[in-house]
């Protein structure tokens, strides 16, 4: 999976990508380092031949040419949190949402598919109806973005995959969500 | 009913049937379900079930089954049978007063013998110790494998000419184990026992149904990284999406004539409610048309109608559409959180999970007064459905964390959890009657 090729200097960012969603501060951070990463990553400064010697930061050995699995990349961010009985995107996830949405307007040929999840209470197909609701409307705002929806599968996991298995909100809260995957991962 | 010697003999039907359900499963031991039995009926029938001649020989003795069996439905009484000197095993035998003066309105009798072509040759007797008359008298034919449906099938008789009502101990039921991070859809006797693995997955597995000649199920299985509708037939093993569309796909129920399912699809933005043919051919017909879920569909016994579960007026409740196409009725208005639909057999009534506060219990609501019992007060109830005679409901529940199967009888009164020897059990559903 993606997070294996982490280093250890880019932790924290993990740690910002998985912590329950209710962290304002964490997610902000994480939108401007990536933002800087992202500006980096293609060759937009073409430099004459005729100049003099360049100083080069030293890169991190790390950094992958798929920005998908960049860690520094925002798009490395898969999740998208949801409040109880609400398949609203929150103002804090609108960042990895856009970033998605950009992503698959500069690559047509790209398809991904957002999985989306409830948490356990209640019955287990209604459940999944509302998991649909929240990938579906993940997709709607891509597609407001940029993305088209022949690029976009939504499915539903709906309470089958829970990534905490605890029986208590902070659980519960990590399992109203939308996962966004793309055919590599 | 006629009470009257009605002797033996829809034997050769038996023997096919067996056949079949022995092809269907092979003897696998299994981890198995117990059955903890909570309350008991308002009367209780008084029987006493006499061991049969000839059974201590058996691999699998009878009477020990029927009793348990009888006992389980909370509306018998087991009266002592032992001490009778002799021990009857035919009418002549029976010292009726002495069986009055222990209580008994019922005494069974029956015998065991070699036939001819090596099978068991099993008879018995139901009869009443008021009347001094014979209720009920059969004759079956079993090798030795089909010994413990064959007691069942003499409980199924016992429980009908007494109760009035079919008995369901020879059906089965369905239910989803959880083993570590193994899904295994389980088919087991009603009684819990001969639980088989018919599918086992990494992925998970939800919403079996029967078919109607029980011979199918129809399920959702999550093995291609996305919910699609699956029929398995339980005779061959073969199986084959029939709802593998864009999107989601799932809830599949199937028509009361086995041919068509009804499914929650995706496909066309919203999960909406779709007929498609069981084989999974053609087009779908899409049946609801809301902007809101629409789910967890359910066929009357009719055919005519299908119970769901829809948020088109805020939270979830149940609606009620002609299969035909039409305007859909909401039938629930107690409580904000009514879901999982699941008809009676008579088709009078239907049994659905309510939220009350915090916690979600099986309740029963009936069609025409709109009269709703809640049976249950545990914390998470589940999945319900009903047994083939409507007397009981399944459904899925939780204790300490864990999923068990348990069962209510549909007056509130009995109720049964199965517990399993380890994993976690959910999603079940009990089998129809397949063939006397």
């Amino acid at each position: 999976m993606k997070r294996l090729i982490l280093i250890p200097a880019l932790l924290s960012m993990l740690a910002a990508c998985s912590s329950t969603p209710t962290k304002d501060q964490d997610a902000a951070a994480v939108e401007d380092r990536s933002g800087g990463a992202v500006a980096a990553t293609p060759a937009q400064k073409p430099q004459s031949p005729a100049a003099g010697p360049v100083t080069k930061p030293l890169q991190p050995s790390t950094v992958s040419a798929n920005p998908l699995k960049d860690p520094a990349n925002i798009l490395s961010k898969r999740s998208i949190y949801f409040e109880l009985d609400s398949n609203v995107v929150r103002e804090e996830f609108k960042p990895v949402v856009a970033a998605h949405a950009r992503y698959l307007q500069q690559n047509r040929g790209v398809k991904m598919t957002i999985q989306g999840h409830a948490d356990e209470r209640g019955s287990r197909e209604y459940n999944l109806a509302l998991g649909q609701r929240r990938a579906d409307a993940v997709k709607q705002a891509m597609q407001l973005l940029g993305a088209s929806a022949e690029q976009i599968e939504t499915v539903s996991f709906g309470e089958e995959k829970p990534k905490a298995t605890g029986h208590d909100e902070a659980s519960w809260a990590e399992n109203r969500r939308a996962d966004l995957a793309y055919p590599n991962d | 009913m006629n009470s009257t010697a009605r002797t033996i003999m829809p034997a050769h039907l038996l023997i096919l049937v067996w056949a079949l359900l022995c092809a269907m499963f092979a003897p696998v031991a299994s981890a198995q379900l117990r059955i903890e039995v909570i309350g008991g009926g308002a009367t209780q029938i008084p029987v006493a079930i006499v061991p049969f001649r000839a059974e201590d020989g058996l691999a699998q003795k009878l009477t020990p089954v029927i009793a348990a069996n009888l006992a389980r439905s909370g509306l018998f009484r087991l009266v002592d049978a032992g001490g009778m000197n002799p021990v009857p095993h035919e009418p002549e035998q029976v010292n009726y007063p002495q069986w009055r003066a222990r209580g008994a309105d019922a005494v069974v009798i029956g015998a065991v013998s070699k036939a001819a072509d090596g099978r068991y040759d099993i008879r018995f007797r139901v009869l009443d110790a008021a009347k001094q008359t014979q209720i009920a008298g059969f004759v079956y034919f079993a090798t030795e494998s089909q010994l413990r449906l064959t007691a069942h099938r003499i409980s199924d008789v016992i429980y009908e000419r007494l109760t009035g009502d079919p008995g369901v101990f020879a059906t089965r039921i369905t239910y989803v184990a959880k083993r570590g991070s193994r899904f295994e859809l389980q088919v087991a006797d009603a009684d819990g026992f001969g639980a088989q693995t018919v599918l086992s997955s990494n992925e998970p597995i939800i919403s079996p149904a029967w078919s109607p000649d029980g011979n199918r199920l129809a399920y959702v299985s999550f093995e291609d990284k996305k919910p699609v509708v699956y029929v398995q037939s339980l005779l061959t093993g073969e199986r084959r999406a029939v709802a593998n569309f864009r999107g989601s796909n799932s809830a599949p129920a199937w028509s009361p004539d086995g041919r068509r399912l009804a499914v929650t699809l995706t496909r066309d933005g919203g999960s909406q409610i779709y007929l498609i043919n069981a084989d999974g051919s053609g087009a779908p017909q899409r049946l609801t048309q809301s902007a809101a879920i629409d789910t967890e569909a359910n066929f009357s016994p009719d055919g005519q109608s299908i119970l769901f579960t829809s948020d088109r007026g805020g939270g979830p409740q149940i609606y009620r559409i002609p299969v035909g196409g039409g305007a859909a009725q909401r039938i629930t208005f107690e409580g904000s959180y009514n879901v999982s639909p699941r008809h009676s057999p008579d088709g009078k009534s239907f049994t659905f999970i309510q939220r009350n506060g915090g916690r979600f219990n099986v309740a029963v609501q009936d069609i025409a007064t709109r009269q709703v019992q809640v049976l249950t007060d545990g914390g998470i109830d589940e999945s319900p459905s009903f047994a083939p005679n409507g007397r009981v409901i399944l459904y899925a529940t939780e204790v300490r964390g864990r999923g068990i199967l348990a069962a209510v009888s549909s007056d509130g009164r009995i109720r049964q959890r199965f517990t399993a020897d380890a994993g976690d059990v959910r999603e079940p559903a009990w089998s129809p009657v397949v063939s006397k």
